[in-house]
């Protein structure tokens, strides 16, 4: 049996046993998490140390698992969303429209330009609260804890436009199939031009007070770093990827909801260190600000959803009063709205790398099965590889860099 | 010139013959199915060749189609992706219930790695050469393989809430 499938503590505890016989060295195990204020998460690390020094470590997962594909196996697809709230919740209206844009390519229905540049603004501005809070929290875990008050009242402002939009906060449960539950209304729209004119003069004195901050600089430069050629085996993708030199965006790889209409860079850094995935997110959040006004300015007339009233439930008014809208909403609630036999891979790029679903019906009201291509997930596994042989302080630094989302890591 | 799904196909069907069958197309993506003993060499035939180039595996995981004979319940799919040329293929491999052992490709892909250890803790499909096959996301001592069909979502001695007006499937509707 190999000595890896035994629990962490049983093979430190013979390899502390060893290193003192051979040099009187005391290594000792440190058990870091399931909670623990510096992790931002459930994670649970158990690390072999030699003073401050990792020697190895290997991380316990699952601590919130939800078995999330197990109930998408019995949930018709409208409820399925709801789950997918729960994985990054940093940025849930990415997962949602993720979640609608799967459905509505197995189901073929064609999306009004207008509702996708909405749903570009949308994910947009949850790519920047997602941002807002990894590059601030790296700042607390060096820290300065100034920046990340700064700016988590902007990450307020962007809960705001969720409220007035779906009217939750953090799980938004955003959008239906074919579109939005409702029109913006001008509240929304209002509450998104000021977030736009507000958050670059933040941002701008949010970046001046840590890029070129020289302890920041310390801390980070040179810490938590990964190749490119280690990166892409280990399946990076996003920002994390990027930051190692790699310029693969499933925005512009594989556009998805008209993301090749809107003019945007795509930052890179080049030695894949905490230092470069910091500057590649605050970069990105200001791309994302140009993809947002840009949707903004160019947002075409049109219905706020497709007309496919197989799956779109009809104003309630008509429920009561029309029999075609009663039938029709009570197939919707129930689940028995036509599913065509397919099987498919839908990725997006959320705001930690490659989303996907990869979804297969069978003709019934459920999914047959539902994957979820975690990207955190796939991530978090070169963890250990990556912060072994540095500091634990560095280690604490690098986990927050990585921006791990304990709800993406277990579904 | 660019890398499209015929040539793969041929490609795959010159070297590795009747080992790799049922090509077809689903939304633009080749889909083809693999026999099992023949898994790891054909994704390193793919990772390894020059002209097909699919240095990114972007998702492992098992599906349990339980309507299938029982040498065909299990399924690995693999998502491979070339970045150079921006192609994606689906690999399927079918396994039998009673010994689903298929060869690891995390020699391959470091990231195969968790995503066989979650098929393995999901379905019990045994990745022969992992270095570290173990559960991941459930409990250690747990016994069963959650994700098969066969599991019920919940504890059946439940009254409160009746699955099959949740889970009606084409079979019992």
């Amino acid at each position: 049996m190999s000595d890896l499938l035994l629990p962490p503590e049983e093979r430190y505890a013979k390899l502390i046993e060893e290193k003192f016989k051979q040099d009187g060295t005391e290594l000792q195990i440190l058990n870091l998490g399931p909670t623990h204020p510096a992790t931002h998460g459930i994670f649970q690390n158990i690390i072999l140390l030699d003073g401050e020094k990792v020697i190895d470590g290997e991380g316990t997962i699952g601590y919130i698992h939800r078995a999330f594909e197990k109930i998408a196996e019995n949930r018709p697809f409208y409820q399925i969303n709801v789950l997918t709230d729960r994985l990054n919740y940093c940025s849930s209206p990415i997962n949602n429209t993720a979640w609608w844009m799967t459905v509505e390519k197995a189901l073929g229905i064609e999306i009004p330009k207008r509702v996708q540049y909405m749903r570009v603004i949308i994910m947009e501005l949850a790519r920047i609260a997602d941002h807002i809070i990894c590059s601030s929290v790296m700042g607390v875990d060096t820290g300065a804890l100034t920046g990340f008050l700064y700016v988590f009242q902007y990450r307020e402002k962007i809960y705001e436009i969720y409220e007035e939009i779906c009217g939750a906060r953090l799980t938004t449960n955003m959008g239906r199939i074919g579109g939005f539950e409702r029109e913006w209304s001008p509240k929304a729209w209002q509450l998104i031009e000021e977030f736009l004119s507000e958050f670059p003069a933040i941002w701008a004195e949010f970046e001046s007070l840590l890029t070129r901050n020289r302890i920041f600089m310390d801390r980070t430069i040179g810490i938590g770093g990964i190749s490119a050629e280690e990166a892409i085996n280990y399946g990076f993708t996003g920002p994390n990827l990027r930051a190692a030199g790699v310029d693969y965006d499933v925005r512009v790889a594989t556009p998805y909801c008209s993301y090749e209409d809107f003019d945007f860079e795509i930052p890179v850094g080049t030695s894949g260190d905490c230092y470069d995935r910091f500057c590649v997110r605050n970069a990105e959040v200001w791309e994302s600000l140009k993809i947002i006004r840009q949707a903004i300015d160019k947002l075409p007339e049109g219905p706020y959803h497709a007309d496919v009233p197989d799956y779109y439930l009809p104003p309630k008014e008509d429920v009561y009063t029309n029999m075609e809208a009663l039938i029709y909403h009570f197939k919707i609630i129930m689940g028995e709205v036509p599913v065509p036999v397919t099987e498919l891979y839908h990725p997006v790029e959320a705001a930690n790398g490659e989303l996907g679903f990869f979804l297969i019906t069978d003709g019934s009201r459920t999914p047959y099965r539902l994957h979820f291509r975690r990207p955190c997930f796939i991530i978090y596994q070169a963890y250990n590889s990556i912060v072994k042989d540095g500091m634990l302080s560095d280690a604490i630094i690098t986990l927050s860099s990585l921006n791990i989302i304990a709800g993406e890591l277990d579904a | 010139m660019a890398l499209d799904n015929i040539t793969i196909q041929k490609k795959l069907q010159a070297t590795f013959g009747e080992a790799v069958v049922d090509f077809h197309e689903q939304h633009g993506m080749l889909v083809f199915e693999v026999s099992h003993e023949k898994a790891h060499d054909i994704i390193q035939f793919l990772k390894e060749d020059e002209e097909m180039g699919f240095n990114f595996l972007t998702d492992v995981c098992g599906v349990n189609y339980a309507e299938e004979v029982e040498s065909r319940q299990l399924a690995v799919v693999y998502h491979l992706h070339n970045w150079f040329e921006n192609v994606r293929v689906r690999i399927k491999t079918y396994l039998s219930i009673k010994n689903p052992v298929v060869d690891t490709v995390s020699d391959l892909y470091k990231s195969a790695n968790w995503q066989e250890r979650e098929t393995y803790d999901f379905y019990g499909i045994t990745f022969k050469g992992h270095p570290q096959l173990k559960r991941i996301l459930n409990v250690d001592t747990m016994e069963s393989f959650p994700l098969r069909k066969e599991h019920p979502m919940e504890d059946a001695g439940r009254t409160d809430k009746d699955d099959r007006f949740f889970g009606r499937t084409v079979h019992n509707c």
